[in-house]
């Protein structure tokens, strides 16, 4: 390629930066683009596996770094910068671009950034390079989707349009990884500012400008401006300098929104002017883009939503079933390591580290599957641009509830877990709408509630026909979903009428054109997903698991003791068995254990739902993790761990209340299903919301609003059906 | 601004008159001739909804919103809500 010849001299003839190998830091340098513009792609080219995910402070946005081996003597640190069509921030996510760019004292502020640039997309594209130009950052533009230009026709004089924008221009295909060999020799150059200034503020605002300017001794007009337009969102000035700001804008009469308008017209108009001269366009194809064929049928009125019911299909037969067995391996895997440990030791330390600590590591590490399969699944749609077409297909069913079209995504993976939902509701830019997803995705029906549901189904529900073709037991689960789906869109209602917006709710989105899914970036994707989660909300997980560990193991004084040695002298008069013996015991101790004593405290609070302090026991474990609930309800009705199904259930039919009736009666049941429907427990989702939201306001409101929901509807039904 | 008809007389007065992105038939082409709505200008500008630039109805989401643009000659595709499109006006 004779363009990337001609810049490589370009590069070599900037002097080569002296005494790197001394140096007491490496480069850092921001990557930088609009998104779709192959940003990601081109980050993980330069960094490979070497990146880490960190975050922003005070916002959610992933901030992600990497190390680029540019030369054989000289590193690179890269920061990855979210997509943005401009400098003037949009969505809080945007703005850790102009915290980082603004501040050239801070800590990250970059020795020089690289603008990926979309070459089919040169007009706009090239709108937020003119403004980093401006700013007075020195520059490499990566001219990316080479290849896809040359094929549309659109011809770049790359040398002409080097000269006019002033910067080194690197021809590429990120996603092959044409020209990053070129693009790391640029990089590892000293830069300079580019000698070109693409806009200069309006004459009439330059007194102002310059009272900023100078006031702050700042580098240029341009960076003036913009503290002119954002200060109130800069977070590094004082309440005074931002005061005395807005004295400023005030006296001259400054109109923000005006302002940035005709700079953004006026930018245009000079771009229109470089690409005159730069670009010529021979369409070559008059057919339709074969994106557009595809978007006939994948946004049809009716197939449009045909095949989306099918992606679906694929998406929870992935969750449900694909995932089941990497769930049992771990599952098994975890309790031969316990079985392995307690064979060979014993002692209250070993019992800590199997039945505390191994068990919630077990619990964080079982959703490992789902969480690289579903965010697999999603990163896949996301990169062939389906994700955006399913937004727009969305929308208008979301929006009565407050939701937009981009929370479709979270609410149906919450099917399977919330945990990764949640996670999946950063695509959100609204803070509104992606903070009403994430407080009503736990109550969409998870899968962990499915073994609660079916034990409990399967006591008071018939196994018999319902109006000829569905199954009763069938009708009732599918009841429960829906309960679930219609009590978290009216919950986002009554969130949309109480939660006051940030920002104005935009649905403005470019549609990527289609194409193949990069697999590597996909597979980066789940790494670090998968990651985020055994860290973060892992920590938590376990903790919470050691702790009701110690409160179901112990008890108050010497009454676990005393009521082990009652059971084994009726053992001894009944002539029971060796495992009938122990899951006395162990149904003796939970009784009287702290947890027991929690079941019995909270027995007045929860007897109006017809519960009585055995169900308070599961109630508590259970706020681990839903599941534990079986477990637990095993453990108290002493059928042991690992019995099966149908032992439980019959164990559970047996039960009487006090009047010698069956326990478990349709009311009981039901009102116990409808507080699993809606209550919050899951220890994992409110951290990873605690996660998400970086404020324990969140997971607590979820928690208190989900409990008293459960609380007043299973009171309800349990009344009405008494 | 030019291109901000901020008077609210004017706006109301021509809104009825003025076709709007909204009011294009599918597959139908028309030229941007200015913003109405100055924040959500803003947004729109940065995406390339310039005025001048030819904007094309190219289908609509099953229920009737979002919309879906294309714009200029560079062919890229902008979804948005209806109530967006009606901010851009197009040239008689």
């Amino acid at each position: 390629m004779a363009a990337t010849a001609s810049n490589l001299a370009h590069a070599g003839a900037i002097a080569p930066r002296t005494g790197s190998a001394a140096e007491p830091r490496p480069l850092r340098i921001a990557l930088i683009g609009n998104p779709n513009s192959g940003k990601t792609s081109l980050f993980n080219q330069l960094t490979g596996l070497n990146q880490k995910v960190g975050n922003f402070p005070g916002v959610t946005v992933d901030r992600k770094t990497g190390v680029a081996q540019l030369t054989a003597t000289q590193r690179a640190e890269i920061i990855d910068l979210p997509g943005t069509y401009s400098l003037y921030p949009k969505s809080l996510d945007e703005k850790v671009i102009t915290d980082l760019l603004y501040d050239k004292a801070a800590d990250n502020y970059p020795d020089f950034v690289v603008v990926t640039v979309d070459a089919n997309n040169l007009r706009r594209s090239l709108l937020l390079f003119t403004q980093l130009g401006d700013l007075g950052l020195p520059a490499v533009l990566a001219l990316n989707m080479m290849d896809v230009a040359e094929r549309h026709g659109v011809n770049i004089d790359l040398a002409a349009l080097e000269r006019e924008l002033g910067v080194p221009i690197i021809p590429m295909n990120a996603r092959k990884g044409i020209g990053v060999a070129a693009l790391k020799i640029v990089m590892a150059q000293r830069l300079d500012a580019p000698p070109v200034r693409f806009w200069e503020p309006d004459e009439r605002l330059l007194l102002l400008v310059r009272q900023i300017r100078y006031y702050f001794d700042l580098h240029n007009d341009y960076l003036a401006l913009h503290y002119a337009q954002q200060y109130r969102q800069i977070g590094f000035l004082s309440a005074d300098e931002k005061n005395h700001i807005q004295e400023l804008t005030q006296q001259a009469g400054f109109n923000a929104t005006a302002a940035q308008a005709a700079e953004t017209i006026g930018r245009y108009a000079r771009i229109n002017e470089i690409l005159l001269e730069t670009v010529t366009v021979t369409r070559t194809e008059t057919r339709e883009p074969i994106s557009n064929r595809i978007d006939k049928v994948l946004t049809h009125r009716v197939g449009g939503y045909l095949i989306f019911l099918g992606v679906l299909f694929l998406l929870f037969q992935a969750i449900f079933a694909w995932a089941q067995y990497p769930m049992d391996w771990i599952d098994q895997g975890i309790s031969a390591l316990s079985a392995v440990i307690q064979a060979n030791f014993s002692g209250p330390l070993v019992r800590l580290l199997t039945e505390g600590v191994l068990a919630g590591l077990g619990g964080v590490l079982i959703f490992i599957p789902q969480i690289a399969l579903l965010f697999g699944f999603l990163a896949v749609l996301e990169e062939t641009g389906y994700m955006a077409r399913v937004t727009f297909l969305m929308d208008k069913l979301m929006r009565p509830f407050g939701l937009s079209g981009k929370s479709v995504v979270p609410l149906i993976s919450g099917l399977a877990c919330a945990v990764p939902a949640i996670m999946g509701a950063r695509t959100i830019e609204s803070w509104k709408d992606r903070m009403i997803t994430i407080f009503v995705t736990p109550l969409m029906s998870c899968s962990a509630r499915i073994p609660v549901y079916t034990v409990l189904v399967a006591l008071v529900v018939p196994d018999q026909a319902a109006w000829g073709i569905f199954n009763l037991r069938g009708v009732a689960l599918m009841s429960l979903y829906l309960l679930g789906l219609f009590s978290a869109l009216g919950s986002a209602w009554v969130l949309k009428k109480v939660l006051k917006a940030r920002e104005r709710s935009y649905f403005i989105m470019e549609f990527p054109v289609y194409q193949w899914p990069r697999w590597k970036n996909v597979a980066l994707t789940i790494y670090q997903k998968v990651q985020a989660f055994v860290l973060q909300a892992g920590r938590v997980i376990v903790a919470i698991s050691v702790l009701l560990w110690v409160l179901a193991s112990y008890g108050p004084g010497q009454q676990q003791a005393t009521a082990e040695a009652q059971v084994r002298q009726a053992a001894a008069a009944q002539q029971w068995d060796a495992p009938e013996i122990s899951r006395r015991v162990a149904s003796a101790r939970l009784e009287t254990s702290y947890a027991g004593k929690f079941g019995h405290l909270i027995e007045p609070a929860i007897r109006p739902l017809g519960y009585d302090w055995k169900i308070g026991i599961a109630l508590l474990t259970s706020f681990a993790a839903r599941e534990v609930f079986v477990g637990t309800i095993s453990t108290i009705y002493s059928v042991g761990q690992d019995a099966d199904m149908g032992t439980l259930q019959q164990k559970l039919s047996a039960e009487k209340d006090a009047n010698g009736q069956p326990f478990f009666t349709p009311a009981r049941a039901f009102s116990l299903l409808v507080f699993y429907v809606f209550a919050m427990q899951c220890m994992s989702t409110l951290a990873v919301t605690y996660r998400e939201t970086k404020n324990w306001r969140w997971p607590l409101a979820q928690l208190v609003y989900m409990t008293g929901l459960a609380y007043v509807a299973a009171l309800a039904v349990y009344q009405v059906l008494a | 601004m030019a291109f901000f008809r901020r008077s609210p007389q004017i706006v109301s007065a021509q809104a009825t008159a003025r076709r709007s992105a909204k009011d294009l038939h599918v597959g139908e082409t028309g030229t941007i001739c200015c913003l109405e709505d100055p924040e959500m200008a803003l947004k729109l500008l940065e995406m390339g909804c310039v005025p001048g630039v030819q904007v094309r109805l190219s289908g609509r989401a099953p229920l009737g919103d979002p919309l879906m643009l294309v714009l200029g000659d560079q062919e890229y595709t902008l979804s948005v809500r209806a109530s967006e499109a009606a901010t851009i006006l197009l040239k008689e």
